[in-house]
């Protein structure tokens, strides 16, 4: 995957930055690591690391947190992450067929990244918009009632 | 505080949503600044104004005049008459029904508005739209007149029961962790609505932030802590940043944080964001999450009112609960308790989806039944279709059929039916729905969302998935039923927490009531509501087919054959039973066996 991995120093700074935010402690654990994946798109290794050292945690504890929630990835992802509603409510509005057309137009499966790096598409549970399903998440931006033939227009705004 | 001569509310349900209400929304915002209107009105986002079958409709306060029908094309003429001329444009205003201010908090007769009075109503971002709603004075007169103690009595009299789904009663919880001798305490409001398809606490969350945070407060000096949080789950940012903007605004009028209006007390609220795990609804996967660890559930007891999150006592509640508690202390618990059925006092908050007219939120006092809700509240369902079956409480909820549409809904009543209250969830299927297929999808949910810890939860929700998707495939075989049956008995009696012990509830109450249709599936192979792929036929009716090719065309597999002007024939073993034959059909040739 061509997907650039960031650079040493913006990860630790990225670290650093989320840690000074929050607090060096535990309890923090879960803004911090949300606020790195955020900035890095994904949780590195070194940023785990980094983590471990200035929290005194455990690199184990910090990798159950981070593969338990589905928010977070320790694996590299796209500059846009697409969250595509699963839920019932969605499903039963056709949420099937605009997937389907989400997966053709970028021609990658569910949990996948395409090879330019632009995009990630993942699922997520719920996002509680149910009465203009099907919906889907781009980045921070909720599109509703998607209709399949909508979706190449709504993803070139996010060329 | 900014003055508003008028407010407009636009209504952004669904329906209205279909007939271009956004559209209507652009065009009054457009409109309103092209005239220099736009520091003078102000428009708000709401639902449910009326039936919305003639929307978009919206609301002009003070006049109270209900606008419906409307088009982008008709604003600047609404925007000209009525706000810069003061006249009433008369040919869009609402001509069947006159709503009044009450019917307007309540838009059919069976609902009442008490959770979700303000929502709607009032600028969320704005704390002075909620001290006109007298927010903020129940907090005040807690905390100028009455003990904990009292506090804690006046909401056991209400009879206010936990609204995050298991209905313990609220001042109990509260009377226990008062009654905890270690400090400090924390107060936690659980926002971490994961139910699909139910988001009540969300609209509270957006609509009306300060009901949740003032019921916290009063929650805090009830039991003696000092310190809060709102764990809100991460799919819902627009609530995070609605409950960050409020704790902010209550901190600068000294309405949280130290000595809170003047009276000593101190008590300050952070909100926590999840990171996307439905079993964090639980509350000691809630609290462990909060913690920074997995969010896993541990056993209890201990509960949390003894140790709970950091191992220090604490309450827990949902939102509505919390939002519920100014009010009860304002209006008084005889006012509450009046509402409800013996056991179950107030209003309670649904999420009305599936094949029903109106979906959407509602809100009814308990003990209405399930066909009140479903067709005076929801309109009936879709296309007059029949009724199949209603499912309440969730993905942990059960499934009833029409035998207990008379059903008064309450906590003890839907329990003895086989399913729970839930956070309020419910789904109505109609006649054309698989029940089978239908545990078949809420299994799938529970089993992806299943955190692992546990044995009977993590291996056993597979397991019974496992045996679904073989009944659906058409591959049942004699003793499943039984198996199922062990399955859910097993898991119920074993696993941690709620999640484990209801994930078996769909499947269970499906075989309760339509046996019949696991049966069918199983021994005769057969889908009777031709959901099921691998059970289903296309087959085309010889005489009634003209042989017009049309659907040998559209066929994506090339599986009908047949000669121009005589009956086509369809392969069953190359179909792949797309439907796409039947909808291209001219002469309804096509049927489903």
């Amino acid at each position: 995957m061509a997907i650039e991995v960031k650079d040493t120093k913006a990860v630790l700074k990225a670290v650093q930055d989320a840690v000074s935010r929050f607090g060096a402690t535990q309890d923090e654990l879960i803004p911090i690591l949300n606020d790195i994946n955020r900035e890095i798109g994904y949780l590195p290794g070194e940023a785990l690391d980094e983590v471990s050292r200035l929290l005194r945690v455990p690199k184990s504890h910090l990798f159950s947190v981070a593969s338990f929630y589905r928010m977070l990835s320790t694996k590299p992802r796209g500059k846009h992450v697409i969250q595509f509603c699963e839920s019932a409510p969605c499903h039963v509005a056709g949420g099937r067929e605009v997937f389907q057309a989400v997966k053709e137009a970028l021609q990658i499966d569910e949990n996948e990244s395409t090879p330019d790096g632009n995009w990630t598409l993942t699922t997520t549970s719920c996002l509680g918009v149910c009465g203009v399903g099907p919906v889907m998440m781009i980045d921070d931006d909720i599109f509703g009632n998607v209709d399949p033939k909508q979706v190449p227009s709504i993803l070139a705004k996010y060329k | 505080m900014a003055y508003f001569r008028s407010h407009v509310l636009v209504c952004v349900d669904p329906e209205c949503l279909k007939h271009g209400a956004h559209d209507v929304l652009d065009s009054l915002q457009d409109e309103l600044v092209a005239q220099g209107l736009i520091d003078e009105i102000q428009v708000l986002e709401t639902s449910r104004i009326g039936s919305c079958s003639n929307g978009p409709e919206m609301m002009v306060y003070p006049e109270g005049i209900h606008y419906v029908g409307l088009t982008p094309d008709d604003v600047p003429y609404i925007v000209e008459e009525h706000f810069l001329k003061g006249r009433i444009a008369t040919k869009f205003v609402e001509q069947e029904k006159k709503l009044v201010d009450e019917e307007l908090s309540a838009p059919t007769s069976k609902e009442i508005r008490v959770v979700l009075k303000n929502c709607g109503k009032i600028d969320p971002e704005n704390i002075e739209d909620y001290f006109a709603e007298n927010g903020y004075e129940a907090l005040g007169s807690v905390l100028s007149s009455k003990t904990p103690e009292e506090v804690i009595d006046i909401v056991l009299q209400s009879g206010l029961r936990g609204r995050g789904g298991a209905g313990f009663p609220a001042g109990k919880k509260w009377q226990f962790c008062r009654a905890s001798k270690e400090t400090p305490k924390y107060v936690i409001c659980n926002a971490d609505e994961g139910d699909p398809g139910a988001f009540m606490n969300r609209r509270v969350l957006e609509g009306d932030p300060h009901a949740v945070l003032e019921g916290m407060i009063i929650a805090a000096y009830a039991i003696g802590s000092n310190q809060g949080y709102i764990y809100c789950r991460a799919e819902y940012p627009i609530a995070v940043k609605t409950l960050n903007i409020a704790i902010d605004q209550a901190r600068n009028l000294g309405l949280l944080g130290k000595n809170i209006l003047g009276s000593g007390f101190d008590f300050d609220l952070e909100v926590r964001m999840g990171a996307g795990a439905f079993v964090c609804g639980e509350e000691t996967a809630l609290m462990a999450s909060i913690e920074g660890n997995r969010g896993e559930p541990r056993p209890r007891p201990p509960f949390p009112a003894v140790k709970g999150l950091f191992a220090k006592p604490s309450n827990i509640n949902n939102v509505e609960t919390y939002a519920n508690v100014p009010q009860i202390i304002l209006k008084g618990a005889d006012w509450y308790a009046s509402m409800g059925t013996e056991k179950s006092k107030g209003t309670k908050t649904f999420a009305l989806a599936g094949d029903v007219k109106h979906t959407g939120l509602i809100e009814v006092p308990f003990g209405i039944s399930l066909r009140e809700i479903i067709y005076d509240v929801g309109g009936g369902i879709k296309d007059d279709k029949g009724f199949k079956a209603i499912q309440t409480g969730g993905p942990m909820g059960g499934c009833l059929p029409s035998e207990y549409l008379d059903l008064p809904v309450d906590y003890e009543e839907l329990a003895k039916a086989g399913s729970i209250m839930g956070s309020g969830g419910l789904v109505v299927m109609d006649e054309e729905t698989c029940m089978v297929d239908i545990a078949r999808f809420f299994m799938e949910f529970t089993q992806d969302e299943s955190c692992g810890k546990c044995t009977p939860c993590r291996v056993g929700t597979r397991r019974i998935l496992e045996i679904l998707e073989r009944i659906c495939d058409g591959k049942g075989k004699d003793d499943d039923i039984e198996t199922l049956e062990m399955l859910c008995r097993e898991i119920k009696g074993a696993s941690l927490c709620g999640l484990g012990q209801g994930a078996p509830n769909p499947v269970e109450s499906i075989l309760k009531h339509f046996r019949s249709e696991y049966e069918a599936h199983i021994y005769e192979k057969k889908c009777p509501a031709k959901v099921c792929k691998s059970l289903i036929r296309y087959e085309i009716i010889d005489g009634t087919c003209t042989g017009c090719t049309v659907c040998a065309r559209n066929c994506p597999v090339n599986a009908i054959s047949g000669e121009r002007r005589q009956t086509h024939v369809i392969d069953p073993d190359v179909c792949v039973r797309c439907g796409i034959c039947m909808q291209v059909c001219n002469f309804n040739a096509i049927v489903i066996n």
